[in-house]
């Protein structure tokens, strides 16, 4: 046995005693923290599955971000009475001989699959110089799947809206607060050194992404992740939603992202098609316009709907 | 002189990671949160920055040691700034850290 | 001697299978946000299983898969922010729990009132 593969195993191990361990646990805030640590170990192996991209992505959106996300409501629900009671030890049972069965179907397809397994991995370093891009993951992101990423980028604006039309009727138009906190020193002072740096790392990770591991998403997250802690440390105030600008720059990222589709079926003879030559200073474009989108998307998405009435 | 920095390597990361382990059996094994809290910080201050400094000598310089060290510090302080606000939660009885 | 993909791939069907169970035992809402979390992060492995095993001309991996994984989490994402968002909501309308926390004004400030 290799030592590598002994890190792997023992990775594993963690990460798959880590899950069980946050489903098993009674205390809803604890089962929370558990998923932040699953999140983080798992960004690991995404290192060991040589993707750095997905790594980063996973460590800031599914990690970080969706540990903000369910903390908030953890703290905000923990008066709440369970309104239904576990199921009975016999349907307990059954579902977990179904699960099992589950898992073992797949666990099936996964000592089965094709070998050599199929790639697409030749067609894209075959296009990548076209694209003038180093990184062919973001290659794939912003040119040979950019209709996936367009709607990714459109999706975040339906959840938002669903998440806003759930405010009260008077407070519609009012803005969302996310500080649980009263006034801290030491939060507030991270709060106020920290983003700096966190910007800094934001724009890097989106500018970087051309060449190196990052983009669009890992930098919006970050940037998204330091407005979330101004606005916990309630060192600003989030804008109310109704803001003409706040909805602009919602919509930018996608927007840009259309229009120069579009333009594509004048000069490149496709939807989404690059002019020959044009393609890094576009997609550097995109990228950019779309890490500021995704941030404001983001950080909304956890600000959650209005609760103020707007004056 | 390469085999003297990598056996120095070795040393401070088996070191850091001896913090590490030392800290997580303290966070397990202690009673009550403020204890738990004293044995995290050690896993942060004294593991991460023996990791930090035995990596020093294998990445490129200057930039690759900047951004090293910039993890460390910015680590310290994030985790500085959370020890605080439990502290602050197990005093005044608040959820169970 | 197995290898590291398999070994990824045979964890990532167990997180699938203890995701599904928390799904479905679980009576919480929010603890059903989280085990649905745990069922995707399962599946997602198992996409990047397939692109590690899809290493290739140069590259250590394929490509396409991880920028599918990529989109997949972000709109994970935006589905957890607005389940969470609707139990939330839930719990405000039915009275089934004090959402925000009214008896330590200094903590938590009532959902519905003016702000000053």
């Amino acid at each position: 046995m290799t030592l590598a593969l002994a890190v792997d195993i023992g990775l594993t191990l963690l990460v798959l005693a880590v899950a069980c361990w946050t489903l098993a646990v009674r205390d809803t805030f604890t089962s929370v923290i558990g998923f932040v640590a699953y999140g983080l170990l798992l960004a690991l192996i995404w290192v060991r599955l040589a993707a750095p991209d997905v790594a980063l992505t996973e460590a800031a959106m599914g990690s970080g971000l969706t540990g903000l996300l369910l903390l908030g409501a953890a703290a905000r629900l923990q008066n709440a009475k369970n309104i239904s009671a576990p199921p009975g030890l016999a349907l307990r049972w059954v579902a977990g001989v179904l699960c099992a069965l589950v898992s073992a179907g797949l666990a099936a397809m996964v000592l089965l699959l094709p070998d050599p397994a199929p790639t697409l991995a030749p067609a894209v370093v075959a296009h990548l110089p076209a694209t003038g891009l180093g990184n062919p993951v973001t290659g794939v992101l912003l040119a040979y799947r950019a209709i996936d990423t367009l709607l990714e980028a459109v999706v975040l604006l339906p959840a938002l809206l669903g998440v806003w039309s759930l405010a009260a009727d008077r407070d519609w138009g009012g803005a969302p607060r996310l500080r649980y906190h009263r006034p801290d020193g030491a939060l507030t002072l991270l709060a106020q050194v920290l983003p700096p740096f966190g910007i800094i790392v934001g724009i890097y990770l989106c500018w970087n992404g051309a060449d190196q591991p990052g983009g669009a998403f890992q930098g919006g997250a970050v940037l998204a992740a330091m407005w979330a802690l101004i606005l916990t440390a309630g060192l600003a105030e989030a804008p109310p939603v109704s803001r003409r600008w706040l909805r602009w720059l919602l919509v930018a990222g996608s927007a840009v992202f259309l229009v120069i589709g579009l333009a594509g079926i004048g000069f490149a003879d496709a939807f989404l098609a690059y002019p020959a030559g044009y393609a890094k200073p576009l997609i550097l474009t995109i990228e950019l316009v779309l890490t500021l989108s995704i941030a404001v998307a983001l950080g909304l998405l956890i600000a959650g709907p209005p609760t103020r009435t707007p004056s | 002189m390469s085999i003297a920095l990598g056996l120095f390597t070795i040393f401070a990361v088996v070191a850091g990671a001896f913090f590490f382990l030392a800290g997580t059996v303290g966070l397990l094994r202690f009673p009550d949160p403020l204890t738990r809290l004293h044995a995290l910080t050690k896993a942060d201050n004294l593991g991460l920055g023996l990791v930090v400094i035995g990596l020093l000598p294998q990445v490129a310089w200057p930039l690759g040691a900047i951004k090293l060290i910039a993890i460390w510090l910015i680590v310290l302080f994030a985790a500085t700034t959370v020890s605080q606000l439990m502290a602050r939660a197990a005093r005044d009885g608040g959820p169970p850290v | 001697m197995i290898s590291t993909t398999t070994l990824f791939g045979l964890s990532s069907v167990i997180l699938v299978g203890l995701g599904l169970f928390g799904l479905i035992v679980n009576p919480q809402p929010l603890r059903k946000i989280l085990a649905f979390n745990l069922l995707g992060s399962g599946v997602f492995l198992l996409f990047g299983v397939i692109a590690r095993r899809g290493a290739g001309a140069g590259l250590n991996s394929d490509p396409v898969p991880q920028a599918l994984v990529i989109t997949g989490l972000v709109v994970a994402f935006a589905a957890t922010a607005l389940a969470v968002a609707l139990l939330l909501r839930l719990f405000q309308e039915t009275g089934q729990a004090i959402t925000l926390d009214t008896e330590d004004p200094s903590i938590h400030a009532p959902a519905r009132s003016n702000d000053p």
